[in-house]
């Protein structure tokens, strides 16, 4: 098995479904001769031809409304937004067509799509190359949101994604692309979407992430691991739908729950598993859910400096650890 | 640099401590949960462990005194925290892991309720539990280790089959919990109740008189009039007010039956001191009303309704609940018909409030129907014999069935 990078394994993925199935076809700014602004669509175009690999303009709500019409008749699109900064103008593509297909048409139709798109900071990106947002979309019934961290996750999701009968948001860490190796198997399989990993097993604490915090979170654990806290670390891996039975199952053991991400606090993505461990898990918690998020502000900064400041690290998560296991 | 070691609370109603003998004396080294004093309330008798390992310097309240929790007790001399340590608690605001918790009601997690109720450990255990979280909170880390701890050892091996007559261990061992069984720990009030009333049985010879009381007129009274009463004197008039009186009214007709048996002679009481059972969750606890001979049926109806909900409320100070010279006790609210209660140590007699019920009686030849009631006297045949028992009976039947008023402003009767 090849250890492979993040990029590398999404790069696989794209390449053996569309090799497995015609119906499938690549869109975005850039994917085709560029290969991608990160090159997660690199040697598409010279493999599958202008046809299934297509460039299009710099108009989000186009890539999305464009998309959503091919999968209506019969085609399975993977739609890339460069940078997730940029899915603003397609939102009401996203939240008024893709979402409601299904509901709308009493079941009739479905939006088989994918929209691949980088988020996250601590990559110097600034304003409007760092931003997380998972939480907009994971609120909308009707979407999957899909977070990897794992290369071999990676690969196993994305063709899980295209294979969804409906419409699923795609959200690669950009730090991660070429950051972090992991065993990816060779050949045809999936990560069905929905189900969480434990990464790390522990006893005392759950921390619960995805994306970069998932990396962060695990060397925090292995830090805190000297010191004698021995910490469950659980990457979420599919945001919507949440496995909701893994969540409690964890708590259930260690009775202690962080919650790691990266974008600001209020209303997160965690401020929901917080709120169903608190719904659901009441008797099993020996202390008060615990969060590491992003500071309040309006979005990431530039500077070296503050954009440390926003970004919560293995740091940051060790002194919370440390706290909530000896609360 | 010496610290404070402060008095505890004890219990959840229990406000004071009386400080009855040290066990380490100035100069003792004591390690941490040691027992240092003996602390003495009328709900728990307790050893204190403690909170800290170092040297005991000074003593500052003496055996015997009475003081209230949170009370400074002694000094001691305890070995400084690391001071990387020490610095960084201080910013944190909290105080040093292993250190007991100050408040009597510690502060639990769910789940270390939850564990708690499923292995049976009691609020007074929980008190007794030193916590390693923060702030002294018990973990659930904590928890466990204590209930491991108190698991009895194996029993031991079969027992000896070479005498036929049971061995004290086969005897233990009826006692024994078989599979299924559960075991429900004494709390501190149900533990002094066992105590209590074991010596009572143990050491005072009881007899035991009934009388049967028509208590139409005051049913009626009451019925008619109680709306008015408790809108003009913001306090319900129950039946209980109206026996207390007419029962003070008894005593002071028989002061013996106010008395307290010692081996010098019988002491009479100068003053009347009731004290009334109330059931609370945890158990009975008995309020006293005090000097009831100087209070009218209205003084006792409110001092009742206030002793009553400091009892449910667990707000009782050791005061109120001691110093009874004469105790009621009331289990016809639960619907008894005859009752033979227990008399409370270092009093005479107790007397048990059955139900008022509906029954035919011959008055006047003639059978009526009536709201009957019987009052049972528990009382220690050393102090006084059946006669007087009566007697007593019959006044307070006599005052009770006397009550006659149209008006509805009664203040006494």
């Amino acid at each position: 098995m090849a250890e492979l990078r993040l990029i590398d394994a999404i790069n696989q993925a794209l390449h053996e479904e569309m090799e497995r199935d015609e119906r499938v076809l690549v869109l975005g700014e850039d994917v085709g001769r560029k290969g991608g602004v990160f090159g997660a669509t690199e040697g598409l175009y010279d493999r599958f031809g202008g046809e299934r690999v297509i460039d299009t303009p710099l108009a989000e709500s186009s890539i999305v409304g464009v998309a959503i019409g091919m999968a209506a008749n019969g085609l399975l699109p993977v739609a890339e937004i460069q940078f997730a900064d940029f899915i603003f103008p397609a939102m009401n593509q996203i939240l008024s067509e893709a979402a409601r297909m299904r509901y709308r048409s009493n079941g009739a139709f479905g939006c088989p799509l994918v929209i691949r798109a980088p988020y996250g900071g601590g990559v110097h990106g600034a304003l409007y190359h760092s931003q997380s947002v998972e939480a907009f979309f994971a609120h909308i019934p009707g979407l999957k949101v899909v977070v990897p961290y794992h290369p071999g996750d990676a690969k196993g999701l994305l063709k899980a994604s295209i294979r969804d009968p409906d419409p699923v948001l795609f959200f690669e860490h950009k730090k991660l692309y070429r950051m972090v190796r992991g065993e990816v198997p060779e050949g045809d399989y999936i990560v069905p979407l929905g189900k969480a990993a434990i990464r790390r097993e522990g006893k005392d604490l759950s921390v619960f992430a995805y994306g970069l915090m998932l990396h962060e979170a695990l060397v925090a654990a292995e830090e805190v691991a000297k010191e004698g806290i021995d910490a469950e670390v659980v990457d979420l891996r599919t945001l919507r739908p949440l496995d909701k039975e893994t969540l409690l199952a964890s708590v259930r053991k260690t009775n202690r729950a962080l919650i790691v991400y990266e974008d600001n606090g209020f209303l997160g993505y965690g401020a929901e598993l917080a709120a169903i461990l608190a719904e659901e898990a009441f008797f099993d918690l020996d202390a008060p859910i615990m969060r590491v998020t992003g500071p309040e502000v309006p979005a990431v900064p530039y500077a070296p400096p503050l954009e440390r400041w926003f970004m919560p690290d293995a740091r940051r998560i060790a002194e919370a650890m440390r706290r909530l296991a000896q609360y | 640099m010496p610290v404070e070691v402060k008095l505890p609370q004890l219990g959840e109603s229990v406000y004071e401590g009386t400080i009855g003998r040290w066990l380490k004396q100035p100069g003792d080294l004591v390690e941490q949960y040691e027992p240092l004093v003996e602390v003495v309330t009328d709900k728990v008798n307790v050893e204190m462990p403690s909170p800290w390992k170092g040297r005991l310097v000074e003593i500052l309240v003496q055996e015997g005194q009475t003081v209230p929790a949170g009370t400074p007790i002694a000094l001691m001399e305890v070995e400084e925290v690391a001071p990387g340590e020490g610095a960084k608690e201080e910013m944190a605001g909290e105080a040093p892991p292993g250190h007991p918790r100050e408040e009597a009601r510690p502060r639990l997690s769910p789940l270390v309720r939850r564990l708690a109720e499923e292995h049976g450990v009691s609020a007074e255990e929980l008190t007794r539990i030193p916590g390693t979280g923060t702030g002294g909170r018990i973990t659930k880390e904590d928890l466990l280790r204590y209930v491991e701890s108190r698991r009895p050892a194996p029993s031991p091996t079969e027992p000896s089959a070479v005498t036929a007559v049971p061995s004290r261990a086969e005897e233990a061992r009826e006692g024994l919990p078989t599979a299924g069984d559960t075991l429900i720990r004494l709390n501190p009030i149900r533990r002094t109740i066992a105590e209590r009333m074991t010596q009572s049985k143990r050491e005072i010879p009881h007899a035991y008189g009934i009388v049967e009381v028509d208590m139409t007129e005051i049913v009626r009274w009451r019925e008619a009039h109680k709306e008015e009463w408790l809108a003009r004197e913001g306090v319900n008039i129950t039946y209980t007010a109206f026996i207390v009186r007419a029962t003070v009214e008894a005593l002071r007709a028989f002061p013996i039956v106010n008395s307290t048996w010692t081996e010098e002679g019988i002491l009479l009481r100068r003053t009347i001191n009731i004290g009334v059972g109330v059931a609370i969750e945890e158990g009975l606890i008995v309020p006293v009303i005090k000097n009831a001979e100087e209070k009218s049926l209205l003084g006792i109806a409110r001092e009742l309704a206030e002793l009553t909900r400091k009892a449910r409320e667990g707000k009782l100070t050791l005061e109120e609940v001691q110093g009874g010279t004469f105790t009621i006790t009331n289990p016809g609210v639960f619907g008894s018909l005859l009752s033979m209660p227990i008399i409370v140590p270092g009093q005479a007699a107790i007397l048990a409030v059955d139900a008022i019920v509906k029954r035919p009686v011959v008055r006047w030849d003639a059978i009526a129907i009536r709201e009957m009631m019987h009052l049972g006297l528990s009382f220690d045949h050393r102090i006084f014999d059946g006669a007087v028992a009566v007697q007593f009976l019959n006044h307070i039947k006599a005052k009770l069935e006397g009550f006659k008023s149209d008006a509805a402003v009664v203040s006494d009767f």
